[in-house]
């Protein structure tokens, strides 16, 4: 019967519309809380939650209060706010060698002080310049020392392209709180999730810490001690 | 009162709400019938070829990405075949698995996003669309499981892939692989009997199979007008000759059928990843001899793959340096572009952008 094929998807998109469990929308930032969402963002049980707070209850039934939310994210996301440790940089300029756009800047100490082996050089300058970066990862990939690390988060935005740039005291001042991604001794940590915690400088590379005697072993000649 | 009938020039684009990307059309009218048609393009032009001169091998992979921006995977997939040939690289087999279900999964996304646009271009307004993006989504979620992005993956690397896949990603690709065959499935049943369609897309934009051939076409609008062929089976890369796949072919080269050819493929692509994901084995993923910067020797290399689109291939001249002396690549829709005088001409100016839409066209590899 000709016009049949037009009911036949009218009911298609009828079926999409009224099931439930077909919607795909993803709200976000802000989500409309209920009861449950704000007992378990406060970490509370439900029935002491709506005992203490019965205004909060009232509200979200209406509709009324909204929470914050991450966006649904893998830890192995490529983003901004990279994790630098200022302690396991050599300065070795690799990353920036490696960039495809040549936007990382690293200039180290250049007063020809005597470096000994053991030592790393400190850096004076250690520029992204984000506003270019396509976060393609090839930076943190080249890293061989573990210093380098993407992170998460994609919102950074600025009034002004300088304020793209991360600087050396923008990097030493961020939360560090590097991706999954090339990092496989991170995603095999159980408990680390990168929109949670923080890693310290020696937990994060894929080396084990040396234990202070294997630094004395190799540092110190026992002969003089 | 005498009748005035002189031709009209229209400008379609570059900025135009029907038009894909920033394509400009200049068509000459008979009051609604087209005579002729220009076709002016390069406004995305970015110099790809030549940006690939001052580059590594790796740091190439980036580029790539840009090209055709619908299907990042395939065009990772050609031109790290490129280089691997060049080199003489050995790929794992877990690595050629894995690079299988990926453009295969691209495959499945590119075919959606050609037909959903398709679709918009017939006027169906928004609802088929959102439909073939809500699974599109999907596989954009599982790229971001295995690389961390979504659009620009740099996935791949010369001598395999970049790092193993993690835990949660195949059981994220068993939820899918289970949902997405229902899912075409109502896409074709929304579509394929609609009458309103099928009066708009039968016998409008008839290619024959000399036609195609003669225009070196390839992809769903090669096979579309019943030329079977397909770089997959033709040409056995990677791990395709393990696994067991049909072509599909079109009945008369209309834009109905390239839309039907379009969405077999997608089931097509289906078996293969189902089948890739019974047979891969743990191991390594990356071969671990490919330095991060790669001195290819003198050579050249040309490799291609079955991409979404058409062959997608990759030509690299090396001087024996670190970057390449020359790279060209072989864009298919840019091709594939060619013969839209041909289907056009003559028809009315409501169905050019239906002829248009069955192209599949993406300007990012267009211009390159
Ligand atoms: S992510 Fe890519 S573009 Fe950005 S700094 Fe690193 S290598 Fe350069
Ligand atoms: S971040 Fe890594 S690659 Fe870059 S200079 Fe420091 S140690 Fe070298």
């Amino acid at each position: 019967m000709y016009g049949l094929g037009l009911f036949k998807g009218l009911s298609i998109t009828l079926k999409n519309l009224i099931l439930v469990n077909r919607t795909n929308t993803i709200q976000y930032p802000d989500k409309k809380a209920s009861i449950l969402d704000l007992a378990k963002n406060e970490k509370k049980n439900l029935i002491l939650y709506i005992i203490k707070n019965p205004l909060n209850t009232v509200k979200s039934f209406l509709g009324l209060i909204s929470i914050t939310q991450h966006a649904p994210q893998h830890p192995r996301f490529r983003g901004e706010e990279f994790s630098w440790y200022e302690e396991r940089c050599t300065g070795c300029a690799s990353c920036a060698k490696y960039c495809p756009l040549g936007i990382i800047k690293i200039v180290t100490d250049q007063t020809g002080k005597n470096y000994q082996e053991g030592q790393s050089y400190d850096i004076e300058t250690f520029d992204i310049d984000i506003g270019r970066c396509m976060f393609c990862g090839l930076c943190v990939e080249a890293c061989p020392y573990d210093a380098l690390h993407m992170g998460s988060g994609f919102e950074e935005s600025q009034y002004q392209r300088d304020n793209l740039v991360i600087n050396v005291e923008k990097l030493k001042k961020t939360e560090k709180k590097p991706s999954h991604w090339f990092r496989p001794q991170l995603a095999s940590k159980k408990d680390y999730s990168p929109f949670d915690d923080e890693v310290k400088w020696d937990s994060v590379g894929r080396h084990q810490k040396p234990t202070q005697k294997d630094l004395k072993n190799k540092w110190i000649r026992s002969d003089i001690e | 009162m005498s009748v005035n009938n002189e031709l009209v020039t229209v400008n379609f684009g570059p900025q135009h709400p029907s038009m894909h990307g920033v394509f400009r059309m200049r068509v000459t009218l008979d009051g609604e019938t087209i005579v002729d048609i220009e076709p002016v393009f390069g406004y995305l032009h970015r110099g790809t070829e030549k940006l690939t001169e001052e580059r590594t091998y790796v740091q190439i992979v980036t580029l790539t990405d840009r090209l055709d921006y619908v299907a990042s995977m395939s065009n990772n997939l050609a031109y790290v075949s490129a280089v691997e040939k060049l080199c003489s690289i050995e790929v794992p087999k877990r690595a050629k698995y894995i690079r299988v279900i990926v453009a295969e999964l691209q495959r499945i996304a590119s075919h959606l996003m050609a037909t959903g646009f398709l679709l918009q271009d017939l006027g169906t307004f928004g609802t088929p669309l959102m439909y073939c993006f809500r699974e599109r989504e999907k596989i954009l979620d599982l790229f971001e499981i295995l690389c961390g992005a979504r659009i620009t993956l740099s996935y791949m690397r010369p001598g395999g892939i970049f790092q193993d896949t993690p835990n949660e990603f195949w059981s994220e690709l068993e939820t899918f692989m289970d949902n997405i065959p229902g899912q075409i499935n109502e896409l074709e049943s929304l579509i394929t009997g609609n009458e309103i369609v099928l009066s708009r897309t039968r016998n409008i934009g008839v290619l024959s199979p000399e036609d195609v051939i003669n225009g070196s076409l390839s992809g769903p609008m090669l096979r579309a007008s019943r030329v079977k062929w397909d770089l997959r089976k033709a040409n056995a890369y990677e791990i395709y000759d393990e696994l067991d796949f049909e072509i599909p072919i079109g009945a008369t080269g209309d834009t109905f059928d390239r839309y039907l050819v379009r969405v077999k493929e997608m089931k097509e692509s289906i078996k293969i990843i189902n089948q890739c994901a019974k047979l891969i084995k743990p191991g390594p993923v990356r071969n671990e001899d490919v330095p991060l910067v790669i001195r290819a020797p003198e050579n050249e290399a040309y490799a291609a793959v079955e991409g979404p689109k058409g062959e997608l291939g990759f030509y690299l001249v090396s001087d024996g340096g670190i970057s390449p002396y020359r790279c060209k690549i072989r864009a298919p829709s840019f091709m594939n572009l060619t013969l839209l005088k041909e289907m056009a001409i003559g028809g009315k100016i409501g169905d050019l952008i239906v002829n248009f839409g069955s192209i599949d066209i993406v300007l990012g590899e267009v211009d390159r």
